[in-house]
């Protein structure tokens, strides 16, 4: 799996999920419906993803296709870092 | 004919029959109480929980208690000496700002807020937490920004850090606890019961304070629906003033309403969709009966069922492990 993808999902297991529920962390998992992250979550995520691969996010970009799953965050930040 | 504008219909005078005697027997026979104390902001809620424990209860055991404080609207005093008149209940009034300030309320909501703006000036400017607006028109997920209002009327919004968010919240989060712990005094003193004024969005949706505004012994409006607490407000004679009244938070200097900080859809719709939810419509026929695209109708479906979920926490009473 891509590095970034990796890290996305380490940063969730290690400030989200604690307990038995790692396994349950697929890739293409909706974190929203999962109940993975709330609002104080998705605030966490973006300021994470802003941080760590060191883009800048607007509200209007803050949508599920873009942070619902790992693999769509993943291949947003591609897109920022273009 | 919208089936849901009808179904949203209640029967104002058998709920108002029902809730009286359910108010009178929990507060005088259940609780052994002498009367009720309720918090009243100026808003719809408040009012016609007045109301109704008026006509269960008789003005004379019903005491309303104002407690404005620095960021409070004046509108909300305003309001709440109209109301107490109206249906001839004492009105106490207690001013918030000295135990707050006391406890760092102020100072701790102003260090929250430099995280985000630096320069911000606690005397001057004016701020207010927002979710992203119109959910009927953008998908956005819910993230709280930061407005802040120059005295020059301009203008600025910055998504909050989870430390700024959460440093905002637990300060403002004092305001509504204080207020619980004075209405406590006040019943207390007076064996009377404290009447919480939480609507069924409040609850269900998590707008409200854990041991705050959610403090209280009955929550006698805590199953109707926002737009069925206008249906009873009419019945009861509630003001105009007050029901006309734009629902607000009352908790930041900006004032901002219960729609831009955090429902994100008018009422108006917001019940309907839900209670299409609930009637076990599907999406494309509540988004016909609605006059809206089923897309609209399923992305405010997710927001509610996401809302409660991850509010359950404040919903719980603390537990004990069961054997």
């Amino acid at each position: 799996m891509p590095k970034i993808e990796n890290e996305i999902r380490q940063f969730l297991v290690e400030n989200f999920i604690l307990g038995d529920e790692v396994d349950k962390m697929g890739f293409d998992e909706s974190l929203l419906e999962n109940g993975v992250i709330d609002s104080t979550g998705v605030l966490e995520v973006v300021f994470f993803v802003e941080d760590k691969f060191q883009i800048e996010i607007d509200t209007e970009e803050v949508l599920p296709e873009n942070f619902d799953t790992i693999n769509r965050l993943a291949a947003y930040i591609r897109r920022k870092q273009e | 004919m919208s089936i849901l504008a009808e179904s949203m219909k209640i029967k104002v005078d058998d709920e108002e029959s029902r809730l009286s005697k359910w108010m009178k027997n929990y507060v005088f026979r259940e609780f052994k109480r002498r009367g009720a104390v309720i918090g009243v902001s100026g808003g719809i809620d408040s009012s016609v929980v007045l109301a109704l424990a008026v006509r269960a209860l008789g003005n004379k055991r019903v005491v309303a208690l104002a407690m404005p404080e620095k960021d409070s609207s004046p509108d909300s005093l305003e309001l709440a000496i109209q109301l107490s008149k109206k249906f001839d209940v004492e009105l106490l009034k207690t001013d918030l700002f000295p135990a707050l300030d006391a406890l760092g309320c102020y100072n701790n909501l102003t260090d929250a807020i430099k995280e985000t703006y630096s320069d911000y000036d606690p005397k001057q400017d004016k701020v207010k937490l927002v979710l992203p607006d119109n959910l009927l028109n953008k998908p956005s997920l819910n993230i709280f920004s930061l407005v802040l209002m120059r005295p020059n009327q301009s203008e600025e919004r910055k998504i909050l850090s989870p430390q700024a968010y959460l440093g905002i919240v637990a300060a403002s989060n004092m305001k509504q606890r204080m207020r619980m712990l004075n209405l406590y005094y006040h019943a207390e003193k007076r064996n009377y019961a404290v009447l919480g004024t939480g609507n069924k969005n409040e609850h269900y949706q998590g707008f409200f304070v854990k041991y705050g505004d959610g403090g209280a012994d009955l929550q006698p409006i805590r199953h109707l629906y926002k737009t069925q607490v206008y249906q009873l407000a009419r019945y009861l004679d509630i003001p105009q003033t007050i029901i006309e009244r734009i629902p607000t938070t009352d908790t930041y200097s900006a004032g901002s309403t219960q729609e831009e900080f955090y429902f994100r859809v008018p009422f108006e719709l917001l019940d309907k969709i839900w209670l299409g939810m609930e009637m076990g419509m599907s999406t494309s026929k509540i988004a016909d009966d609605l006059d809206l695209t089923a897309e609209q109708v399923k992305r405010v479906m997710d927001d509610l069922i996401q809302k409660e979920r991850t509010t359950e926490y404040l919903r719980t009473a603390p537990l004990a492990i069961q054997d």
